[in-house]
């Protein structure tokens, strides 16, 4: 994944500067990635916001939506409340780090002029872009393996460990997908103030109407055929799939994979047209 | 340190580090630089004087690679930087005009994280004194004072070591006592050898720090020289400024000062000469033959200030 974006990245910057940069060792790159990383991960850890609308509040979630619907079979499901919520509200969390607190802090570092700060050192752009996107990655991944193990302890849930593949390819896909869309957004927003409305202007409806909170069974079809186009209910129907205990096989739901791939592609020349490293609010 | 500057220039540095040939960029029908010329050379400070809206950020940002010139030719270290690379990013420093520091990590980690964009970093504790951030090493960037901030700025774009380093307005905003400690940073530049591009607005920054000064105003160059030098400051007319003893006023002074003596609103006359020390001695004989002496008599050159007013001012008719 990350290499498509580097192949494309790659591409556009010779496009737009015909000028040979130097090919650092594949060694020295990587390196390099882990590097940014590791400095965004530590100022996401120190961002008490973050850390609580990305860890808090998905486990908010959890024990609320249990709470409300008892931990016993639903019937629309056919398994266990907890079973339902930890998949569902794991694609809550993944969101909640890949894209809102990608689309906040990419606009308030853009429009405070850090990310042209760092564009006028030798970093390539691809890099700061992969960096941030594994910083998305780890933290999702963090805040699915913490909603499980509550799940496990608390609600007696399923461990789904021939799925443990399924999961893992939905949840790197799904993360990749919802970074790409994360930086395709921030080109639109032009103030840091305005990212957290607007992020839970468009997830909050999605969140509801794609199994997320609501078991989609319950809805209306014509809601369910609008949340069938949005790369939410794929990544929650996929997530649920690898976690029912009834599924055989690795649980990968190909379609659902198809369909945030196509999102993530879309995405994708989104954020390469639009995408700026100079503050929009200001300047001409 | 005047002595020092005036001797390096003087030193023949031939070494041109930016080239600048009829440069021009139009945004829509607005001409926001009107084909100017630089040069800048090699260890110097050049400062680059304007009043807010003539063309210096947007005249910067063509030489840091941000925004690409509409017409007119640009090197910087031998290369285009709208074409530039990661080689060329290497060799040059830049503090923006607004950047914040990075979000959660403090001055050390800032430095540390920056450090390992470029091939050959400097040291990050001797940055960090160089910039008199010792005390603040630790501190968040988000719990510095703005000057403290500027100065972490001024460290980012040091890190890499580069030779030639752009300070877009580094002391705007600044209170005076952090505006000398921002001055004794960039005065420290020099005596790394760094060549420094300043713009500024203020006329003293200029003043105390550059080697060299082009004045730009409505899109064009109005002035180049030194801050002794610019405009022809040191062929301007000085200021005699006195007041004489009760109820004797300009009109009772000789000729051929009479003629040239304004009085002002406060009682004070002021004169105006290109030869202060002829009249002022035609003053002094005629204080001293009437009897008294002028206590607050004032000669003053014309400042810095003085001259860029005058210059920008023909710049806007223009």
């Amino acid at each position: 994944m990350f290499l498509l974006i580097r192949w494309l990245l790659r591409r556009r910057r010779d496009r737009k500067a015909a000028a040979p940069e130097a090919p650092p060792t594949s060694n020295g790159t990587l390196g390099l990635v882990l590097h940014q990383t590791r400095y965004d991960l530590i100022g996401f850890l120190r961002n008490r916001q973050a850390r609580f609308f990305t860890l808090v509040l998905p486990l908010l979630f959890l024990v609320i939506f249990v709470g409300v619907f008892g931990n016993h079979t639903v019937r629309s499901t056919g398994v266990k409340a907890s079973t339902y919520y930890v998949p569902g509200i794991s694609a809550l969390g993944l969101i909640a780090s890949s894209f809102v607190n990608l689309v906040i802090s990419i606009t308030a570092q853009r429009e405070a002029g850090i990310l042209k700060r760092r564009r006028a050192t030798p970093v390539p752009a691809w890099v700061l872009i992969a960096g941030r996107s594994l910083t998305a990655i780890a933290v999702s991944l963090v805040v699915m393996s913490v909603l499980l193990a509550v799940g496990r302890f608390a609600y007696g849930v399923h461990l789904p460990t021939s799925t443990i593949p399924g999961i893992a390819v939905s949840a790197i896909v799904g993360s990749v997908t919802f970074c790409v869309l994360g930086y395709a957004l921030s080109s639109a927003i032009r103030s840091e103030d305005a990212a957290q409305p607007m992020v839970q202007a468009i997830m909050l409806p999605l969140y509801f109407i794609s199994g997320v909170f609501i078991p989609n069974v319950n809805l209306p079809s014509w809601m369910r055929h609008v949340a069938e186009l949005f790369p939410v209910q794929h990544l929650a129907d996929a997530l649920h799939h690898a976690y029912d205990p009834a599924t055989h096989g690795i649980g990968l739901v190909w379609t659902d994979l198809a369909v945030l791939a196509a999102w993530m592609v879309g995405g994708l020349v989104v954020a390469l047209r639009r995408f700026s490293w100079t503050p929009l609010a200001r300047g001409a | 340190m005047t002595a020092g500057r005036s001797g390096r220039t003087v030193a023949g540095m031939t070494e041109t580090v930016i080239t600048v040939k009829g440069l021009a960029k139009r945004y829509g029908s607005f001409e926001a630089v009107r084909g100017i010329d630089l040069e800048v050379h090699r260890g110097e400070i050049f400062a680059f004087l304007g009043p807010n809206g003539a063309g210096k950020t947007t005249t910067v940002e063509i030489l840091e690679g941000f925004r690409r010139p509409t017409a007119g030719e640009v090197s910087v270290l031998g290369t285009d930087p709208a074409q530039a690379g990661a080689d060329w990013r290497n060799r040059v420093g830049a503090v923006l005009q607004e950047s914040q520091p990075e979000v959660g990590l403090t001055v050390r980690e800032c430095l540390r994280l920056y450090a390992g964009y470029y091939d050959a970093p400097r040291s990050i504790d001797e940055t960090i004194a160089l910039v008199g951030l010792e005390e603040k090493a630790d501190t968040l960037g988000d719990l510095l004072s703005g000057g403290q901030r500027r100065r972490l700025d001024v460290a980012l774009a040091l890190i890499g070591d580069p030779e030639l380093i752009f300070l877009d307005e580094p002391t705007t905003g600044f209170d005076p006592s952090a505006r000398r400690a921002a001055w004794s940073v960039i005065d420290g530049l020099r005596s790394l050898g760094k060549t420094v591009f300043l713009t500024t607005h203020y006329m003293d920054e200029a003043d105390q720090l550059a080697d060299r000064i082009a004045v730009i105003a409505g899109g064009e160059i109005v002035a180049e020289g030194t801050p002794l030098t610019l405009g022809g400051r040191d062929r301007l007319a000085a200021t005699i400024t006195f007041t004489a003893p009760g109820g004797i006023g300009a009109s009772d002074l000789p000729e051929p000062l009479r003629s040239l003596a304004d009085p002002n609103s406060n009682g004070t006359v002021s004169i105006r000469t290109e030869s202060p020390l002829m009249h002022v001695r035609d003053l002094a004989d005629w204080a001293s033959a009437s009897g008294f002496d002028l206590p607050d008599l004032d000669v003053r050159r014309p400042t810095l200030e003085d001259v860029y007013l005058a210059l920008t001012e023909l710049g806007k008719e223009s």
